[in-house]
């Protein structure tokens, strides 16, 4: 794309509001020492002159949502959990980042794990939990290193283990590595894969507040989510309300992916624009035009370059049809095959696909069967609505939501480009080059230019 | 299939126990992971990644030694040693060299860099070279997808990959010269790696600061905001084929 004139009210000054990211370039960012020399276990220490009860209404009041993808308040969440039960409470961090396109979590505990130990002895203390679980998928042995250190350093300077500053709480936390299973990112299905067993989603009631880890009251939060908290705390609820809109307040970290200029973390107000993304940082790659993209991974229906100015909120995502999810932004341009990109997705869903329910199980196998054939010029236009149909019986009839994310982007595909499903069959044939969508495509064509 | 047996489908026989010596040393690292969890159970997936740090792979031996600590029969063992793509079923490379090629990375050159090195290999997905040193994979999203296309090994991230910059890992590999990766610590075998992931900490020097703080991609939204770069600028996160461009 072009280069935008001088900086004017899409300034990223203006824009941008790092708060989790404000840090990450400075020397050993991910160490106690420089958490602590930019305000860190700051929140922590307000957050333990206040009650627990007085707490929770704290949070609930700031009005942060789950930033795992599915927006639920994070303060109602805690309070859910029922007191003076006799039974030990539990927090699980859900830090199995897995929803392709999904990017923002593992950045943040490479660079920055302490602001999620800080944000799990606040919400411990505030559900009265002393054991806190970190779930963190296993393929990223670097971020597994630096939570194992951050978790020593903790221990060390007395905000994990016995009576945390003096206050009398106890807390222990354990870092629990994964070993590959997407379906692990569903929150009850992250509980049985961490009793030891396959992980397969449970059939809700009860919900994880009521009967969670070892049939006791369970928080399960996002890392995003919880490590949101302690700014809340040292900065004020009424600061954190001041960015967003009123019912998706505070900040937030958007993930600009694909054939984008500069691909990378934004952290952000909630309701900023694609748009006001990609001018403030390039662009597409040069030469090239928006032609797909999906808000939240791959499991929130795509949009087009129709949706450039849809305000990335959960309310303004989902009154354009689509979900805000995890703010995974990955941005595909007209070289690329929307056909190819949609049967590799349901590839993935298929092989994640745990096997409990039927519509999922046996739907995601038969799609990809169709995609594969479409995608290969040996489909047929019955082809089309029986990849609908199929979707359709999988949408809302699966156990989890990995059968309603699978047909997301069959629906939204569909929907925006049946042409192109259709040019497949009536061309026998995919008609894109997919060497011209690599990263290194134009590359040659510049320096000869 | 490489020991030219023919399976007849008939019940194995249990699986042998480990060696005495090698037994008690395990036994001393389960207990210290069984400790960390209020139910044993919850032990189960750490001490399959410990299985591989011994074995390379999940061996039938390591099943039966998890069931044994952990009260289980080895078939709600291997239940859950099958659900998950991480436990390795065969003997394997001490290099786990997977490519992303899940829509992103694949659109942006993950196919490309797969094909490019099973042809350079000879291997196909999941098989392992012949001198034992590289065992090549197709990988789901790893959660890199700022810095696509990506190339994990041994679960380190290998950012910006492109067909050229692939085959010179796996050849460095191949010839034992040292490989480090765009973000995490110099490689160690895959035993090794294992034995972090089933919950012990990597004792190496320098191994946590290891290629410093945040990747590139990581602070672009940082550096604009505070006006330290004008999107002119920010140029190319992709190393060094594009880097050159926004100067």
């Amino acid at each position: 794309m072009t280069l935008a004139p001088e900086l004017s009210n899409s300034s990223p000054e203006k824009l941008l509001a790092p708060v989790l990211s404000a840090f990450w370039d400075q020397p050993h960012s991910w160490t106690l020492e420089t958490y602590r020399r930019h305000d860190g276990y700051e929140g922590l220490r307000k957050a333990l002159a206040m009650s627990p009860d007085d707490l929770i209404a704290y949070v609930k009041d700031s009005g942060l949502r789950g930033r795992g993808g599915a927006g639920f308040p994070t303060g109602m969440k805690w309070q859910f959990i029922p007191q003076g039960d006799g039974k030990p409470h539990y927090l699980v961090v859900n830090a199995d980042e897995s929803e392709p396109g999904t990017c923002k979590d593992i950045p943040l505990l490479f660079a920055n794990p302490h602001s999620l130990i800080e944000g799990i002895v606040i919400a411990c203390y505030a559900i009265r939990s002393n054991h806190a679980f970190i779930y963190l998928r296993g393929e990223v042995v670097p971020v597994l290193r630096r939570l194992h250190e951050a978790v020593r350093e903790a221990y060390e300077a007395g905000y994990l283990g016995k009576d945390i500053l003096g206050t009398g709480l106890d807390l222990e936390l354990t870092v629990h590595a994964g070993a590959g299973a997407y379906i692990c990112g569903e929150e009850t299905a992250l509980l049985d894969s961490l009793e030891g067993r396959r992980g397969q989603p449970r059939l809700r009631p009860p919900f994880p507040a009521v009967a969670g880890l070892y049939a006791c009251p369970t928080v399960v939060n996002n890392v995003e989510s919880i490590a949101s908290v302690p700014a809340i705390l040292n900065r004020g609820k009424d600061w954190f309300k001041s960015m967003g809109s009123e019912k998706s307040p505070g900040f937030t970290l958007y993930s600009l992916s694909g054939h984008v200029t500069s691909p990378g973390q934004y952290e952000a107000p909630l309701g900023i624009t694609l748009r006001q993304l990609l001018d403030m940082s390039g662009g597409m790659r040069a030469g090239h035009r928006l032609k797909f993209w999906t808000p939240g991974g791959s499991s929130t229906p795509m949009f087009t370059d129709e949706h450039l100015d849809v305000p990335l909120d959960y309310e303004g995502v989902g009154a354009a049809g689509s979900m805000l999810g995890t703010k995974a932004l990955q941005c595909f341009d007209e070289t690329t095959c929307v056909v190819r990109a949609v049967t590799r997705w349901t590839e993935f869903y298929a092989h994640e696909s745990c096997g409990k329910c039927t519509p999922c199980r046996e739907g995601t196998y038969w799609l990809v069967q169709l995609l594969r054939d479409i995608e290969a010029g040996k489909g047929t236009m019955s082809d089309l609505d029986k990849l609908n149909d199929i979707a359709d019986n999988i949408n809302g009839k699966s156990f989890c939501a990995l059968g309603d994310g699978a047909a997301s982007p069959i629906f939204s595909s569909l929907k925006y480009f049946r042409e192109e499903y259709e040019q497949h069959i009536t061309g026998r044939g995919c008609p894109f080059d997919p060497a011209k969508s690599t990263a290194w495509a134009d590359n040659h064509k510049e320096v000869t230019a | 299939m490489t020991d030219g047996q023919t399976s007849l489908g008939m019940p194995q026989l249990p699986a042998p126990d480990y060696p005495a010596e090698v037994r008690a040393r395990l036994e001393a690292d389960a207990k210290e992971i069984i400790a960390r969890y209020p139910g044993s159970r919850s032990a189960l997936l750490p001490m399959l990644h410990l299985v591989q740090a011994e074995d390379g792979y999940v061996t039938r031996t390591g099943m039966r030694f998890c069931a044994d600590l952990l009260g289980l029969t080895t078939a709600e063992v291997t239940a859950v040693a099958t659900f998950y793509t991480m436990y390795r079923r065969k003997p394997s490379g001490d290099y786990q060299v997977g490519v992303c090629t899940n829509t992103l990375c694949a659109v942006m050159g993950g196919d490309a860099i797969f094909e490019e090195l099973k042809a350079h290999l000879g291997v196909g997905n999941a098989e392992t070279t012949a001198d034992g040193k590289v065992t090549l994979e197709h990988i789901e999203c790893n959660a890199a997808c700022d810095f696509a296309p990506v190339v994990m090994v041994n679960w380190e991230f290998f950012d910006n990959q492109t067909p050229e910059s692939a085959k010179k890992i796996v050849d460095d590999l191949r010839a034992g010269r040292p490989v480090e990766p765009t973000r995490g610590a110099p490689l160690c075998t895959y035993k090794e790696t294992a034995r972090i992931l089933a919950g012990f900490p990597d004792e190496r020097e320098g191994a946590v600061e290891a290629t410093g703080g945040a990747g590139p991609a990581s602070l672009v939204g940082l550096r604009l905001a505070k006006g330290e770069t004008s999107h002119h600028k920010i140029g190319h996160p992709r190393g060094e084929a594009a880097g050159g461009e926004g100067e």
